[in-house]
């Protein structure tokens, strides 16, 4: 390998007094921190906290029946069509928005949850059928479903399963309407992190409310390069 | 501020132009005591980050205080940083196996000149002219703007305080907002001036302004073939990288391109994937004061048909083996860069992270940079070591101690190559540790201030002359008293034996 | 009990009203003071300053003065200052390990395992906080940095004064703030120093307050040094000076310049 590897990996062996002798092992860490909440994942508490954490992150939470989620998912983006069109009557706002009227979805998703949808406002994306950068950025919303959702935090984490698609498509469209299992939602971080460490080479979005800024005289704009309106269907 | 001579945008408002890009974004500028000066003079400026720093501070106390075992996150952070630096040579090769098998490609980098080469030459071998970056301290600490632009490659800032920063040719001053100088009126201003495709009728309403930033910047992020971050977590058994983020900005370079390269110092290391239970609690309560920040990306290597399909991981020694050596000076290198310690510091609340001199402000600045440079510095002195950023710092670095620390090291530098000033001090301690080092010499040494009686009116000391002054130019001196404590116990204790021997 | 003073450079010079407050307090409760004549620094101001070669000789002083409280001839030391405390706990014996001189670093320890900030004194060790004081006047409290977050001590002095009869305590708004003291940092950085004070003052001012009161000296001397700019009126005052007032032997703030003898 390059010199640089040599000489930076012998410096540091020098700064800590040791030649090349076998590591030290792993010290014993204190763990005395939480290693899950009092609360069962998907319990009551736990969801009560999640849409209190999410609401204060100015994200739209629904609770809805397994039955309902098409009707939901329908009615929003109808709602964001609306909007959409509004937008388009903006003559700068028309030419970035080639096609307000597209919903961008994973391939693998739930097909029963776009019912309400007619088939040809719904593109589906895959790995090995991409849609490009532009597409998606004319595309007025995004539906996935999500791996895990920490209520103390308010985060919702995907994976970039077929549910959930590549990490583009729930970043280029404006809204993305996220679909979470109340048996996802898990109390703590360390909750999380475990089921998440079960494969963790997959890219992961941790998703806590719409995108924001608070660098102009720490104010708080929300909606800057993400999705600028977060829909949570919180479905048991 | 003046903008008639010799700077480059003569017509522009006084606001526009920044402090310039430095040659060495380690050390810059004047020494601390004049640029603070400088710095307090600006009204503004002070009540600018007067109102930053104690709103975050108040979100800070608030989110961790809804933690039950929040003592208990520290500690595990602390005790999981002192591992990672036990066993560096070790993870960083774990690191580096996890991240090549998974389609990576890990370069080393002795310093930022070394670095900036690397970087450089996987921009050029893309055969393009722009890349887009996501706000990084360790790019900001190697100069990799201006590096590239020696290229003929533009560096784009995406996260939108350092996009102002750039524009306005400045240097950041905080480390999680970099703009915390900067009020809306001047980001205004600075967006009209530089930043072409800026509304002519974009008011000050701080919505208006990131919403100008996201148009301006969405073309780029579409069309981007390189895009170069830094990293707050590398996780070494599974080659893992994490970047912690609010904006979406980071997201967009981390999933667009189809190259992406991160520059990542060798501290950053986390040893197991496990321990992001920790570090992602701890950071963005005390970064932002959020519970959670909105955008936390992960990702290892390759993943075939999901973002970048070329990936360039940097790892960059740039003085970190130098504090690496310093055995009381090394937990310096588990700083997370949350900046918890700038927002509770008395110093930088009133003076802002200009006064530095340093890409690292604040009280870390203060032990991190003159550690990475090895050079003499006044950082250490920067600060009455009233111990908030210890407080709150959610790796428990003791920075009160360090900074001790680096004042002996630095009065050991100037011992050998001592100034004027360093020959007065010298003289002075000298003198006081003969004076203090035995109870008769400190008896008569402390009834000198009596003298100084002969001064004082209405029970103060108004004015000294020089070395005095300094403190007399804002704040009286007490009349010394007619009788020192020593003296006072002696007398009586004399009177005690003369009742005694009367009594007998 | 019999308890060593450990009067404190700056207050031995400059400020001798804290420390004999303290001896006629103690004597008060029922304690026997002892004030060991071999004493001058702890050393804090070479140390922290950097000087820690210069620092040796005056914390080797501090360590033989005190040492006899290791040995159980006296049953603490009290110290009428945070910081002084603060050095004593954390730095000197970092000072002489350095220094080589292991022997009195482990002495040094002992020393300090028994060194007390006045407030832990009487709340910790002697269990007051009642000390039977009587100071009708209107108080407020800077609880000065190391106290706070080098020693932890916490709400202790607050206790004390609480306990005072006739004492009005008005809380200080930022009172966790720093008064820009810091030793020489109040000479080497003055024009900060200086901002700090100007926000310390500011915030005494708006109390409304007729004495601020602090457990160290140092501090005092600082906020007082801006607050006589302001012709106020305010006065600093140790808590010692406070806790010594009673209603048969009263301490007036700022009588005679507040060097009112208190003890006889």
């Amino acid at each position: 390998m390059s010199d640089a590897r040599t000489e930076v990996l012998a410096r540091v062996r020098e700064a800590l007094g040791r030649g090349t002798d076998a590591a030290p092992a792993p010290a014993v860490v204190p763990r005395g921190y939480r290693p899950a909440g009092e609360h069962a994942p998907g319990s009551e508490p736990v969801l009560e906290l999640l849409v209190d954490r999410l609401v204060d992150y100015r994200a739209h939470v629904h609770r809805v029946a397994g039955a309902e989620v098409a009707d939901v998912v329908a009615r929003l983006v109808e709602e964001v069509r609306t909007v959409a069109a509004a937008d388009a009557d903006d003559s700068h706002r028309a030419a970035a928005r080639p096609a307000p009227g597209s919903v961008v979805v994973p391939d693998g998703l739930d097909r029963a949850w776009l019912a309400g949808l007619s088939g040809d406002d719904v593109r589906a994306d895959a790995r090995d059928e991409p849609l490009t950068a532009t597409e998606l950025d004319g595309a007025c919303a995004v539906v996935t479903a999500a791996r895990v959702a920490v209520a103390e935090t308010g985060t919702i984490v995907l994976d970039a399963e077929p549910d959930q698609g590549r990490r583009a498509i729930s970043l280029v469209p404006d809204v993305h309407v996220c679909v979470v299992r109340t048996d996802q939602v898990v109390q703590t971080v360390p909750e999380a992190v475990r089921l998440l460490g079960e494969h963790p080479g997959r890219p992961q979005t941790w998703i806590s409310g719409p995108s924001a800024t608070s660098d102009i005289e720490l104010d708080r704009v929300e909606g800057v390069h993400g999705p600028r309106t977060l829909h949570v269907l919180l479905v048991s | 501020m003046s903008t008639f001579l010799g700077m480059p945008d003569a017509g522009a408002p006084a606001t526009v132009s920044g402090v310039g890009r430095p040659d060495d974004p380690l050390h810059w500028g004047a020494t601390f005591p004049d640029a603070a000066r400088t710095a307090l003079a600006d009204e503004q400026l002070r009540r600018n980050l007067g109102n930053a720093t104690s709103t975050i501070r108040a979100k800070r106390a608030r989110v961790v205080g809804e933690v039950p075992d929040w003592e208990a996150l520290r500690d595990a952070g602390s005790a999981l940083k002192t591992d990672v630096m036990t066993r560096l040579p070790e993870l960083l090769e774990e690191l580096e196996r996890n991240v090549t098998a998974r389609g990576g490609v890990v370069h080393w980098a002795r310093d930022a000149a070394e670095a900036n080469r690397i970087v450089a030459g996987i921009v050029r071998a893309k055969e393009t002219d722009e890349v887009v970056k996501v706000k990084s301290m360790a790019t900001q600490e190697i100069g990799l703007n201006e590096a590239l632009a020696e290229e003929g490659v533009a560096a784009v800032e995406t996260d939108l305080a350092e996009l102002i920063v750039q524009l306005a040719d400045d240097m950041p001053s905080h480390i999680l907002v970099p703009a915390i100088h900067r009020n809306r009126t001047e980001i205004r201003d600075i967006f009209l001036e530089r930043m072409a495709d800026a509304p002519p009728d974009l008011t000050d309403v701080p919505r208006e302004l990131a919403m100008a930033a996201r148009a301006h910047l969405r073309r780029k992020f579409l069309s981007a073939k390189v895009a170069v971050s830094g990293a707050n977590f590398a996780v070494a058994d599974t080659g893992t990288l994490a970047v912690v983020e609010s904006e979406g900005n980071g997201r967009m370079c981390l999933t667009l391109p189809e190259t992406l390269v991160t520059v990542m110092g060798i501290e950053k290391l986390v040893p197991t994937f496990d321990d992001l239970e920790v570090f992602l609690q701890l950071l963005p309560r005390s970064s932002t004061g959020e519970r959670m920040n909105p955008y936390t990306s992960l990702w290892t290597g390759v993943t075939p048909g999901d973002g970048p399909q070329e990936f360039h991981l940097v790892l960059l020694d740039n003085g970190r083996t130098k504090v690496l050596a310093d055995e009381a000076g090394r937990s310096a290198l588990h700083c997370i860069r949350c900046s918890a310690c700038l927002n509770v510091c008395p110093v930088y609340e009133r003076v802002g992270g200009h006064a530095y001199g340093s890409v690292y402000p604040g009280p870390i600045g203060a032990i991190l940079t003159p550690q990475l440079t090895g050079e003499k510095s006044d950082l250490p002195y920067a600060s009455t070591l009233c111990g908030a950023c210890y407080q709150v710092c959610p790796v428990k670095i003791d920075i009160p101690s360090i900074l001790v620390e680096l004042r002996a090291r630095e009065v050991e530098l100037s011992g050998a190559a001592p100034d004027t000033a360093d020959r007065v001090w010298q003289a002075a301690m000298k003198a006081a540790s003969y004076a203090m080092a035995d109870g008769g010499r400190f008896r008569r040494a402390a009834r000198l201030p009596r003298a100084l009686r002969a001064i004082a009116r209405h029970g103060v000391i108004r004015r000294l002359p020089f070395p005095g002054s300094l403190w007399t130019r804002s704040r009286d001196l007490p009349e010394p008293p007619r009788q020192t404590f020593h003296d006072w116990w002696a007398a009586r204790e004399r009177r005690a034996g003369t009742r005694q021997e009367g009594e007998r | 009990m019999r308890i060593a003073l450990a009067a404190t450079c700056i207050a031995d010079a400059m400020f001798p009203q804290a420390p004999r407050a303290v001896v006629t307090l103690l004597e008060r409760l029922g304690h026997e003071v002892v004030f060991p004549p071999g004493q001058a620094c702890c050393g804090q101001m070479h140390v922290n300053t950097g000087y820690l070669a210069d620092a040796v000789p005056v914390v080797r002083n501090h360590v033989r003065t005190f040492a006899p409280v290791a040995d159980g001839e006296w049953d603490a030391v009290v110290v009428p200052s945070g910081s002084c405390t603060g050095s004593i706990r954390h730095q000197q014996r970092m000072v002489l390990e350095r220094a080589g001189l292991d022997a009195e670093a482990r002495t040094a320890s002992a020393v300090a395992g028994r060194t007390y900030e006045l407030s832990e004194l009487l709340v910790d060790v002697l269990g007051v906080t009642d000390v039977g004081a009587w100071f009708p006047h209107r108080v407020t409290y800077h609880p000065t940095c190391h106290s706070l977050r080098m020693l932890g001590v916490g709400d202790r002095p607050e206790r004390l004064l609480r306990a005072v009869d006739d004492l009005e305590l008005v809380p200080l708004e930022q009172a966790e703030g720093c008064c820009g003291f810091g030793g020489t940092f109040s000479l080497k950085n003055a024009d900060t120093s200086a901002a700090m004070l100007q926000d310390k003052v500011g915030h005494v001012l708006d109390t409304g307050a007729e004495v601020l009161t602090a457990g160290d000296w140092s501090c005092l001397m600082h906020i007082g040094g801006g607050l006589t700019r302001t012709a106020s009126g305010v006065r600093p005052m140790h808590l010692a000076e406070i806790l010594v007032s009673t209603r048969e032997a009263p301490v007036v703030p700022g009588a005679a310049d507040g060097r009112q003898e208190v003890a006889r």
